[in-house]
């Protein structure tokens, strides 16, 4: 390896690099679209304040014109001063209007690049290529836009470069990998199941949104409840006349609507983030297709992946359907872990896992654990005492006051006592096993979550205690993940210990660097 | 075995002065207020004073000694093991090999006092840096280049 950099260094020294090159020329139509979108609000309040003079439209479309040029001639700027250029080494970017900045981002510390197609963007044939550094956020190198040709070579070279193969940069072709292999799509059927799974009130809260508009212009109080009862009960009352058959009719007919509204709210949203999923193993690690509107393809080195995630949710569990996600140190659009199967049954899963040389079930003759017993019963007095202190000054405030009935605070009580009944009841289902390569912690009774960490690509170890942890056995085990978190509440002392001791010696026997290899 | 048996090692004892000393400086605010206070007359005499004269004793005196008490280091081949807390504790080892970069740190008042905090950056989300302060400089200078040559390369 390192006499491979030395090499490429000699090479960077005497070749004349390539000349720095624009974005494609289109992407200053793209920011011109997103202008004139920046545009209509503006106009709107301005038509809305001029509404009585009868130039309130030109005053409107003379404001929009304004912006839209500003904004048309700053984005043309920008186009003409963004330039980047693949180095031998590096990929360097210089931007600026006025002022300059120029970022260096080596091949080695890339870690995964992506390209991201919105819909606009999409329809012009161009793409976003982002380099993910670890950096995070803003700091991220992304270039605005490329075409979709211009996109693909750059991530092959980026990935060329990085196993320290080719030298120049001009040469790379569009290497089609052969071996790319599909491991997880999504078919229609498949895709809809998934939709009408991930119901959804989301809808209502969008409608909720628009309603209080409505009521700012229509002068209506929309949750005025006398208002709703005189429309349906009032003058003329067709409700009330309706009958008792009648309204307990309206009202599942209301809950069927619910009930559509839900599923078809959630069938959209997954047909436009997961339409044609497909996930394939290449040579140089996973590559997930994705999205009908705004397509994503991202690439996902197979080292980097640091631990599996194995979701469910209660009602699709009942039917098989699990939900797959890797945790690694790079994002995926905010999220943590990168959705790879998002739908799908154990069985089909199990080859991903190993794909990622990960599994998804502790090897023959390892056993599950369960937490302390003495936790279990500490955790629900403690939620036992809570409540009930809450309740006892409930209790003397009203009998205090006389503004209620005491008895009211026989409400937090039993909640308390529900809490602590939950606390007994999930314990049995927070189970932890180590076997040779993995640590596994299963955690939930309704929809178990499965977390599955490599025993060698953790980063550091804790044992922490409260005061009543010490006194009573029990410890917390905090695992230092990359990208992710992973602890273990209520272990026995001894058993923290020992899943320390081994994960130590497994974390020892390999240095940060090898786990790259 | 040897994660919990061996002995701890314990820090410099200047360490109890330097936290004494911040505890000492950000408790007087406090005093002078209380004071104040007295001077107003509002409560029967030493209704402000002395409970917190009192409580600014103990956190100037009594607790930077249990802390000091409560922490402590075991520096092994490949790992090291930071314990601290009195009412919470934590014990946590980071092995060498996954210690991403290293600082040695010394404020103003550390540094009158010959002291210096070590830091461990890992990857991990978790313990993404692990501090260990009231070393003597010198001795967090060599763990430093002890640990450093356990790295053999950079990545991420």
């Amino acid at each position: 390896m390192s006499e491979a950099v030395a090499a490429r260094d000699e090479n960077a020294s005497s070749k004349p690099v390539a000349d720095p090159r624009r974005t494609h020329p289109l992407s200053f139509a793209v920011s011109a679209l997103q202008a004139l979108q920046n545009a209509i609000f503006p106009m709107v309040a301005v038509f809305f304040a001029m509404r009585d003079n009868p130039f309130a439209i030109f005053g409107a479309l003379g404001i929009g014109l304004l912006i839209a040029t500003l904004s048309a001639g700053f984005a043309y700027l920008g186009w003409l001063r963004f330039t980047y250029l693949v180095g031998d080494t590096d990929i360097r970017v210089e931007s600026g209007i006025l002022s300059r900045a120029a970022r260096s981002v080596p091949y080695e510390r890339i870690q995964d690049v992506s390209l991201e197609q919105k819909l606009f963007p999409r329809l012009l044939g161009l793409v976003q290529v982002k380099f993910e550094t670890g950096a995070g956020g803003n700091e991220e190198l992304s270039l605005r836009y490329l075409s979709d040709a211009e996109g693909e070579r750059l991530r092959e070279v980026v990935k060329a470069r990085k196993d320290g193969g080719v030298e120049t940069g001009e040469a790379v072709e569009i290497a089609q990998e052969p071996e790319a292999e599909a491991l997880f799509a999504m078919d229609t059927e498949r895709l809809l199941t998934f939709g009408v799974f991930e119901f959804s009130l989301a809808a209502f809260a969008v409608l909720a949104g628009l309603f209080q508009y409505a009521e700012t212009f229509a002068s209506v109080e929309l949750y005025d409840f006398d208002f709703w009862f005189e429309q349906l009960s009032g003058s003329r009352g067709w409700m009330a006349s309706l009958g008792l058959g009648a309204q307990i009719v309206s009202v599942l007919a209301g809950l069927v609507a619910l009930l559509v509204v839900g599923s078809v709210t959630g069938l959209v949203r997954t047909v436009l983030r997961d339409y044609g999923f497909v996930l394939e193993r290449t040579s140089k690690g996973f590559r997930r297709r994705r999205g009908l509107l705004t397509r994503t393809d991202v690439v996902m080195p197979a080292h980097r992946v640091q631990a599996l995630k194995l979701v469910t949710r209660f009602i699709r569990r009942l039917f098989g359907w699990h939900g797959l996600k890797f945790v690694s140190l790079a994002q995926d659009s905010g999220a943590a872990s990168h959705d790879v199967a998002p739908f799908a049954q154990v069985a089909e899963l199990e080859p991903i896992a190993r794909a990622a040389g990960f599994a998804i079930e502790p090897a023959e003759g390892t056993q599950w654990q369960r937490g302390s017993r003495k936790y279990r019963i500490d955790s629900a007095i403690i939620n036992l005492i809570t409540l009930g202190m809450a309740a006892t000054g409930l209790a003397t405030g009203l009998w205090l006051s006389e503004a209620a009935s005491p008895a009211y605070a026989l409400i937090p009580l039993a909640l308390g006592m529900l809490l602590a009944m939950r606390e007994m009841w999930l314990w049995r289902f927070d189970r932890n096993a180590l076997d040779p390569r993995y640590f596994f912690v299963k955690r939930g009774w309704l929809a178990p979550r499965l977390d599955v960490s490599s025993r060698i690509k953790l980063q550091s170890v804790e044992i922490a205690q409260g005061p009543i942890a010490r006194r009573r056995g029990y410890a917390t085990l905090k695992l230092g993940l990359a990208g992710g978190k992973l602890d273990f509440e209520g272990l026995p002392v001894e058993r923290a210990h020992e899943l320390r001791r081994a994960i130590i010696e497994s974390i020892s026997g390999t240095d940060f660097s090898e786990l790259a290899g | 075995m040897e994660d919990t048996d061996t002995a701890l090692t314990r820090l410099h004892p200047n360490h109890v002065k330097a936290t004494r000393m911040v505890a000492f400086l950000s408790a007087i605010p406090f005093v002078v207020a209380s004071m104040v206070l007295e001077a107003a007359d509002i409560l029967p005499t030493g209704l402000f004073v002395i409970p917190v004269i009192l409580a600014a004793a103990i956190i100037v005196v009594r607790v930077p000694l249990r802390r000091y008490q409560a922490r402590g280091y075991t520096m092994s081949g490949d790992r090291l093991r930071v314990v601290r807390g009195i009412l919470f504790r934590s014990d946590t080892i980071v092995p060498f090999g996954r210690v991403q970069h290293i600082d040695v740190d010394q404020g103003p008042l550390q540094r009158s006092y010959g002291l210096a905090t070590l830091t461990l950056h890992t990857a991990g989300t978790h313990n993404a840096s692990v501090h260990l302060p009231g070393l003597a400089h010198e001795d967090a200078l060599t763990m430093r280049e002890e640990i450093r040559s356990h790295i053999r390369r950079e990545a991420v």
